[in-house]
């Protein structure tokens, strides 16, 4: 149900970003989902692979400050009101979200949520009690 | 323990008695042997028989470092070569290295030197001392070594470097004194944690770490990490190697051998010498030695000195340790900042040997301090929100120790250019593009 994130630490000086994405390329790593967050010195590059392992070796070699973490995917649908939905229940049930991003499903045309929560398995929990899908691991890095 | 009682709990006025006919003696042995010392004495105008009380040393001229690479290789020798018995030079980063010469009797006070700060770190006849100095020119192995000796300990003369075999011997060998550089020891810490032994297991119990300037978090660290209490050894080639100063048990102030090795402390500007307590630049003459009897020479090592006896019954004048180099002292809005407070802050925080580098420039009228801080695996948080509270809390601290605010720029790992194995700490940029009068420091 977890899915393995790579998180990477990087300068904010023009044209860096394209350089990480570069190492991934030549390293053969097909990106998933990207998300960029991004201060006024620093940024984050958050990112699902498809080879996880082969990346952060990849971005190791190079001298990059890398560090996985866990997130989890959970589809919903591609129309207006359905991140707020998944939001309240989450927030009533006093679930802390880090941070999220969203990628779209071109096959089955669901918008997909990555969750980053202080408490992954208590957000599980709630998630499928209330009848989320949360897709499992190899669903996503192999999309 | 102490190593010489009678020389180290020596009264005070006694004490001043001793160094002051000593010192008379050395004055007039390199007056009439070395000409080089002739000539500057003659060009400030002093003979050796102005020198009638102690304070009259601060009369006489110093002796610079670039004056011993002037006179490389034998210039400044005090006794003819066939009574030389040992050579020993420091590098040079610059420029040709020092070379430093001693008598068997030169010999012998140093290695007299090294008991004592033996003796000073609870060591003794019935220790076992790996010498994890470097052996060879370099002053640090040889001067561990024969101070070993004298004590009657057993000295491992295994050097610098295949740090797994260090570790094995500690084991095998029952060490209990490791003497070496600050830095190696954390590289043995770290190996000894890699190698998984429990330093409880040890018989390790002291280590006597010097040759570099190193911060009080960082003795943290190493006693932490090794289960060892770590002493401060101070010491220089051009005075006479390690041995110069060590810290006691109380760890407050290292005590020099003054009988051998005269302090002062002056103005690192002015040259003026500064009062009892005062922070400043050491300069030390050697009394007693015959091959290489250096007069004020200016270390560039900012401490300063207490007379007051010491817990442990010593009477020395005892110099606190070093906070920084004059060499590497900023003057940043009209406050003196040492890189190694910067340091000592990011190693309190980061818990483990920080990479970073401060970059000094003007901003309209003002300096700016700013302070780049590489980023690796161990302090990075993949949530911006931390990290912006790691750059607060880094610049808190930063504003409390040194009193004035810096920019902290969080950076990617190997940004910060390193010169070979030592990164290149400081970048001041008012001296780079407003020319030498701006740089803080009046000459
Ligand atoms: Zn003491």
């Amino acid at each position: 149900m977890k899915l393995r994130q790579i998180s990477i630490f990087l300068e904010n000086r023009a044209g860096r970003s394209a350089e990480i994405i570069g190492i991934l390329g030549r390293a053969g790593v097909n990106i998933r989902a990207i998300a960029l967050a991004d201060t006024a010195d620093f940024g984050i590059i958050r990112l699902i692979v498809d080879k996880t392992d082969k990346a952060l070796e990849a971005l190791k070699n190079e001298g990059i400050t890398v560090k996985e973490t866990q997130v989890i995917a959970v589809e919903i649908p591609d129309r207006p009101g359905a991140l707020a939905a998944i939001l309240n229940i989450l927030g009533k049930a006093g679930i802390n979200v880090e941070y999220l991003y969203g990628f779209l499903d071109r096959v089955e045309d669901k918008a997909i949520i990555v969750f980053r929560f202080e408490d992954i398995d208590q957000a599980l929990r709630i998630l499928t009690k209330e009848g989320y899908q949360v897709l499992n691991g190899s669903r996503v890095h192999d999309m | 323990m102490i190593w010489n009682k009678e020389m180290e709990c020596l009264p005070r006025e006694e004490r001043r008695a001793l160094q002051l006919y000593r010192l008379r003696r050395t004055l007039r042995r390199v007056y009439e042997t070395i000409p080089a010392y002739r000539r500057r004495f003659d060009e400030t105008g002093v003979t050796p028989d102005d020198l009638h009380h102690l304070e009259d040393l601060q009369k006489f001229p110093f002796t610079s470092k670039n004056d011993l690479r002037d006179n490389y290789p034998f210039g400044l020798f005090g006794s003819p070569l066939k009574d030389v018995v040992r050579i020993h030079s420091s590098s040079g980063t610059t420029g040709k290295p020092v070379v430093v010469g001693y008598t068997r009797e030169d010999v012998d006070i140093w290695a007299e030197s090294v008991a004592r700060a033996i003796f000073c770190s609870g060591g003794g006849p019935d220790d076992i001392i790996q010498v994890a100095y470097g052996y060879g020119l370099f002053t640090g192995g040889l001067g561990l070594h024969y101070g070993g000796e004298k004590v009657g300990a057993t000295v491992v003369p295994i050097s610098g470097g295949n740090t797994k075999r260090q570790v094995m011997l500690f084991e095998d060998f029952g060490v209990t004194i490791l003497a070496c550089t600050p830095s190696y020891a954390l590289c043995i810490a770290e190996m000894m944690e890699e190698m998984k032994v429990d330093h409880s297991k040890l018989k390790l119990g002291a280590a006597i770490l010097g040759a570099e300037p190193w911060s009080n978090s960082m003795r943290n660290e190493i006693e932490q990490r090794m289960g060892v209490k770590a002493y401060d050894i101070y010491g220089l080639s051009e005075i006479i190697g390690p041995g110069v100063g060590c810290e006691c048990e109380c760890q407050d102030g290292l005590h020099i051998c003054d009988d051998h090795f005269i302090p002062e402390i002056v103005d690192p500007d002015t040259g003026e010498v500064l009062p009892e307590g005062e922070k400043g630049e050491l300069v030390f003459t050697c009394v007693t030695k015959q091959a290489f009897p250096t007069i004020r020479f200016r270390t560039h090592d900012i401490s300063r000195l207490t007379s007051e006896p010491c817990r442990c019954g010593r009477t020395t004048m005892r110099m606190e340790r070093i906070s920084g180099r004059t060499d590497d002292m900023l003057i940043i809005r009209g406050v003196n900042v040492f890189p190694s407070q910067i340091e000592s802050v990011l190693m309190q925080i980061e818990e483990t040997e920080p990479y970073y580098l401060i970059v000094v420039d003007k901003r309209g009228t003002l300096d700016e301090l700013e302070i780049r801080v590489e980023v690796r695996e161990q302090i990075f948080s993949d949530e911006v929100r931390k990290l912006e509270e790691l750059q607060r809390k880094i610049r808190r601290e930063i504003e409390s120790v040194l009193g004035i605010s810096a920019v902290i720029r969080l950076v990617e790992p190997k940004t910060i250019e390193r010169s070979i194995g030592k990164a290149t700490r400081v970048v001041d940029r008012r001296t780079l593009e407003n020319g030498p009068e701006t740089g803080g420091k009046a000459s």
